[in-house]
């Protein structure tokens, strides 16, 4: 039996296209995770309980409100915003503690390094296998929403591509941010920031209840502008400053690629 | 600038590796033949992995001319590491992934189709023995198997150059063995194998041309045989003594004996010999009245000539 070179008939190795690196990447994903299904469904059960806890519950006790001019039921106002806070969370998982795992203890990239594959191909596949799953998380709580009543526009079909887009500003910018964690107690620094985030950017009340700088400090963060558009999409009060929150996003996505790009050259390629 | 030899698999003029201000590798000429088995033997520290790195298009060269398969790994990473296999120092296998999937997943990331791979792994499982643990997670796996498995996974994109960095480091004897009889398999089938290696026994088995490096410079180079011949002697005559008293050494002893040898090796509890026969030279030592604890005449190995030219020091 003949193991190496020269076998007739046998295609020869190559160097992979962007496109089959990332679907590469995204098979050896989904093969790791298929003996862990569980772990994807309490990222999806999350902001569902949270809609069903303080947006139908609360929201009994709130009553109507006003939004952007027109009258909305406390639980359709709350909805969008848990859909963002889960795009962000199924994303900054992956992105966070999944990608720190590969990176230094499954030495995954070291692996994969050895192969065709490049830095790139490797920041590019974990992004959108973290975008998959805040994708699908996405998807179904819209699904929910549906069933709940609780989507008032056409405009809510680009609700789904607007967590995609929030997912992956998020988790681009935490795989970015991961290189430089030292061990898992650094990881306490994500609930730091995205906790505080999920309460306060918008996501249980408006904007208006802040004062004039905190506001503006609120407005800025990344986790305002992905509420504020899915607000925007699923509620029908789109307008040009919707494009804002879009360019944001995508400015997040494009700047934190490329650092986590040049982050694993550094570490792995020396 | 140099040229590359016509064909040659690893090119290396003047290679430079610095991390920093630190000067791993410090220009070494290396050239290595299609179908040759090639070694790296120095202690810790030498350089030799820093320079398996760069061989596997994985670190970037910091100074001299390297080609691999006759092409420059600054440009053409991907392709050269298409057509190599690289067996690391440390087994760096997919602990999500079964056994199966870790070889399927890795040769689909040479664009090879799928029915291919399929094939492959069968062939391979088989190759390293390990069938019966295709459905195996990696974890559950012992240290023989997961090296087995890395060394399987390395021939998944059927390369035509293997690099193996120390491939038998802390394997028993039985798998130590599995893994030179699979190496020799290879070599038979014409696959030019580049090893590094501090086990002597393992250089003198598997390697038809090794060199010798120490502080990130080649030291020797030559076959196993040639370089006994030139850096020791065909035999060693080894005297045992009590170990030497507290500030006390062997070395009058030693002296008593020089004559008698090509040079005397004097350690705490022994003195070497190093003579073109063992036997007479152990007859004059008898003649002269010394009488050491136990007496052992023996072949020169590699391990000699390592340890003449790298030195009995500890390096960490």
């Amino acid at each position: 039996m003949a193991v190496t070179i020269a076998e007739v008939g046998r295609s020869t190795a190559r160097s992979l296209s962007a496109g089959e690196a990332t679907g590469l990447l995204l098979y050896r994903n989904f093969l790791a995770y298929r003996r862990a299904w569980y772990i994807f469904a309490t990222g999806f059960l999350e902001p569902l309980l949270y809609l069903f806890s303080i947006g139908v519950g609360v929201g009994a006790l709130v009553g109507d409100f006003t939004f952007n001019g027109q009258s909305v039921p406390y639980a359709e106002f709350v909805a969008p915003g848990m859909l963002a806070a889960s795009a962000m969370n199924g994303s900054v998982l992956d992105s966070t503690f999944n990608f720190f795992f590969k990176l230094k203890y499954n030495k995954l990239f070291d692996q994969m390094l050895a192969t065709p594959l490049t830095t790139l191909d490797i920041a590019r596949g974990e992004l959108s296998w973290s975008l998959l799953r805040g994708g699908i998380y996405s998807a179904g709580f819209l699904l929910v929403m549906l069933a709940m009543g609780l989507v008032s526009s056409w405009w809510a079909v680009l609700v789904v591509p607007a967590a995609l887009l929030i997912g992956a500003a998020f988790g681009a910018v935490c795989m970015a941010l991961t290189t430089w964690m030292r061990s898992w107690q650094d990881f306490e620094l994500v609930t730091l920031a995205t906790l505080p985030m999920f309460l306060f950017s918008a996501t249980f009340f408006p904007v208006s209840a802040y004062p004039g700088v905190v506001r503006w400090v609120v407005e800025a963060t990344p986790l305002y502008r992905g509420v504020v558009l899915c607000r925007e999409l699923t509620t029908g009060a789109v307008t040009w400053a919707s494009a804002v929150s879009v360019v944001y996003l995508v400015a997040m996505v494009v700047v934190g690629l490329l650092l986590c790009r040049r982050r694993l050259d550094t570490l792995l390629l020396t | 600038m140099t040229l590359s030899e016509p064909g040659s698999m690893i090119h290396a003029a003047d290679l430079r590796k610095s991390f920093g201000g630190f000067e791993a590798v410090r220009g070494i000429d290396v050239d290595v033949r299609p179908g040759e088995a090639f070694g790296f033997l120095g202690p810790n520290g030498a350089g030799k992995s820093s320079t398996m790195r760069m061989v596997a298009a994985v670190s970037p060269v910091s100074g001299g001319t390297l080609r691999i398969l006759g092409m420059d790994p600054a440009t053409d990473g991907p392709a050269i590491r298409a057509r190599i296999g690289v067996c690391p120092q440390e087994d760096t296998l997919d602990t999500e992934l079964t056994v199966w999937e870790n070889l399927f997943v890795y040769g689909r990331y040479f664009g090879l189709p799928k029915a291919e791979v399929r094939e492959k792994v069968e062939e391979l499982l088989e190759f390293v023995q390990l069938t019966d643990k295709a459905k195996a997670m990696v974890d559950d796996l012992s240290g023989g198997m997961k090296r087995r498995l890395t060394i399987a996974r390395s021939l998944v994109n059927s390369p035509e150059l293997l690099l193996l960095d120390e491939p038998t480091t802390g394997l028993d004897p039985q798998a130590r063995h599995v893994v030179w009889d699979r190496l020799f398999r290879l070599k038979q089938q014409g696959v030019t194998l580049v090893l590094t290696t501090h086990y002597m026994d393992e250089a003198e088995q598997l390697t038809d041309r090794l060199v010798v490096m120490d502080k990130g410079l080649i030291v020797a180079e030559g076959s196993p045989l040639a370089l006994i011949a030139e850096h020791s002697t065909r035999e060693v005559a080894e005297l045992r003594f009590p170990v030497a008293a507290e500030g006390g050494t062997h070395e009058p002893l030693a002296e008593s004996v020089a004559d008698l040898a090509e040079r005397v090796e004097v350690l705490p509890d022994r003195l070497l010999l190093y003579t073109h026969d063992g036997e007479e030279t152990m007859a004059k030592v008898h003649e002269r009245g010394l009488e050491p604890i136990a007496t052992l005449v023996r072949r020169s190995t590699l391990e000699d000539v390592f340890l003449r030219l790298t030195g009995r020091t500890l390096v960490d």
